[in-house]
């Protein structure tokens, strides 16, 4: 099944990562296109690229450069090393025996990361963007944790290999619908991406995004789109079965799924309005929560009887 | 890696947190020295672990002990601060000395 | 080899930031200080093959810190640091203080005959852990949940200055409570 790749295979995993995260961005940038009524705008992203390369970088009176710097390869960091345990087809980079806990503390650098650079550059706009991001993390971080609990529970193992080992007759999506749900909430609030942009949100000027530019700009907006990547990477193993199945290649069964979810959170985006802090706060305290418990039950007697 | 190394390296760690414990004035500056020195417990427990007693999960067990007193400890730090701050508007102990005898 | 390397740069490195806790100005950058001491200490217990525990404790400190620097900017006069100010007290008898138990414990570890190890480490200590907190160190996994229940409860009770008469009324009779701020539920 599941096994470590060779050494080069950590290095091709940032390619890989950056041309899903292209790809995503393509699919937004056409999906604003059609929706401005404009001509299909998928080069956008690539326009933007050489000119975030070119633009001169913004400095601010007073600002924090090593926290703020810190913070954008923080987040880019975090984003790459979410995806260690990730498996591609048969291979991961690396098979870690509590591999969903290494992906949980990987994209918990988040948190640090969105913060630092809201704080760093010293401006009102992009600390309230961080304090905003924090009060999300809250929301979300603990529904997030109990939905890769239950598809650990599931296969008795944190190991990501055993998971999709364990799904060989049925997939985790099947039984455990809620907590896929709860993952892909969690996977958006984490990107501060579509119904959960409040850290980045237009009403306080693009938030922890405000004083970044150039280069900066182009970093932490990269390490956001991989950190999208990763998430929809990682709910293939999680929930989709892994690479398994008919005809096709293992490893392009990954692609595939991992695209499909990819491109879901990507269209999902425009469909939905963005919610507000202190409401996504209660709903997620006072439903996600209880329901996550009420599927880890679910799972855990369906274990016990088996 | 001796046990050695890994005590002297968690004393090290722990006497940078009595310092800062015992010289700051503000509340959540000794909360960092008192969080140093729980790390240090961390670390040994689990150096003990490793090279004293492998067998059983005891020094494990501890590891898991000190990192919620940690979190006990910051979650009651901060809500004494909170209280403390809404009704005096007092961040440092050295304003907190009611009860010195 | 490379084990021993590694071992020293951590401590080193958990030493050096640990210390830059206390010299910095900026509070954000003490509270990142301290996490990166953190971070440098897991890895010590990572090269110890306990990974569960370490990856748990950078988890659990990327969150801790991070709760920290809001307080700390909250509640500290000078949170950028772009003023420098002493907040401290005592310092030279807090110098002594440490440096003295630092000599002390470094002595006690040096002299004492350490037991030799007795058995081998499980193939899989996560596993062993997990065993043993269902098992024979349950009453330890109860009295933590327990501690962590009272926590939560003791540290709302402190931190919140609205009691129920004031979100439901004196008779506490009212339908919808009067909070500040209403939630998503549309109570």
């Amino acid at each position: 099944m599941v096994e470590a790749g060779p050494w080069w295979s950590g290095v091709l995993l940032p390619l890989i990562l950056v041309a899903f995260a292209l790809a995503a961005a393509m699919m937004d940038s056409s999906l604003a296109a059609r929706d401005a009524g404009g001509r299909a705008g998928w080069w956008e992203p690539l326009r933007s690229v050489g000119g975030l390369l070119v633009q001169q970088r913004r400095r601010t009176l007073a600002a924090d450069v090593l926290l703020w710097r810190g913070g954008i390869w923080a987040l880019l960091a975090g984003g790459v090393l979410a995806s260690l345990v990730t498996p591609f087809g048969r291979w991961s980079v690396a098979d870690l025996s509590i591999g969903v806990v290494w992906f949980n503390a990987a994209e918990v650098v988040a948190w640090a990361a969105v913060w630092l650079v809201g704080w760093g550059a010293n401006s009102a706009y992009g600390l309230v963007g961080g304090f905003r991001f924090v009060a999300q993390g809250l929301a979300y971080e603990l529904p997030h944790m109990f939905a890769l609990i239950t598809a650990a529970l599931g296969a008795e193992s944190l190991r990501v290999s055993d998971i999709v080992a364990a799904q060989e007759s049925l997939w985790f999506v099947v039984w455990m619908p809620a907590a896929f749900a709860v993952y892909l909430i969690s996977i958006l609030s984490m990107a501060f991406w579509g119904p959960f942009d409040q850290p980045a949100g237009r009403d306080i000027t693009g938030g922890v995004l405000a004083e970044l530019s150039g280069v900066d700009r182009l970093l932490f907006s990269a390490g956001r789109w991989i950190l999208l990547v990763s998430g929809a990477a990682f709910a293939v193993p999680l929930f989709l079965g892994g690479g398994a199945g008919p005809v096709l290649p293992e490893w392009l069964w990954s692609v595939l799924k991992t695209a499909a979810v990819l491109a879901f959170l990507v269209w999902v985006r425009r469909r939905l309005p963005t919610v507000r802090l202190e409401r996504y706060e209660e709903i997620a305290w006072m439903v996600l929560i209880p329901v996550m418990l009420v599927q880890a039950l679910m799972v855990a007697v369906v274990l016990l009887v088996r | 890696m001796t046990l050695q190394m890994f005590l002297i390296f968690a004393a090290a760690l722990f006497s940078i947190g009595l310092y800062g414990a015992l010289s700051q004035q503000s509340i959540v500056m000794i909360m960092m020295g008192l969080e140093l020195m729980v790390n240090a417990i961390i670390v040994a427990a689990a150096a003990f672990w490793y090279f004293v007693a492998p067998a059983t999960a005891d020094g494990q067990v501890l590891v898991l002990v000190a990192v919620t007193a940690m979190a006990v400890e910051m979650a009651m730090g901060f809500a004494v601060t909170t209280a403390i701050f809404r009704k005096r508007d007092v961040d440092m102990t050295d304003m907190a000395a009611d009860l010195k005898g | 080899m490379w084990h021993q390397m590694a071992f020293w740069l951590c401590a080193a490195g958990a030493v050096g930031t640990g210390i830059a806790v206390f010299r910095v100005d900026s509070m954000a950058r003490a509270t990142f200080a301290l996490l990166a001491s953190f971070i440098f200490a897991a890895g010590t217990i990572l090269l110890l093959r306990l990974t569960y525990l370490g990856v748990l404790v950078v988890l659990m400190m990327i969150m801790e810190m991070v709760i920290m620097a809001v307080f700390m900017i909250m509640y500290m006069m000078n949170p950028a640091g772009l003023m420098p100010m002493s907040m401290v007290h005592n310092k030279i008898g807090s110098v002594v203080i440490a440096a003295g138990t630092f000599a002390l414990l470094t002595a006690v570890i040096l002299l004492v005959p350490w037991p030799s190890r007795n058995g081998e480490p499980p193939p899989d200590p996560t596993r062993a852990l997990g065993e043993a907190l269902m098992g024979s160190k349950m009453l330890v996994m109860m009295v933590l949940g327990l501690v962590l229940f009272a926590t939560m409860v003791a540290s709302v009770v402190l931190a919140t200055h609205r009691g129920r008469y004031d979100r439901y009324g004196d008779r506490l009779d009212a339908k919808r409570p009067n909070d500040p701020v209403r939630g998503g539920l549309r109570r």
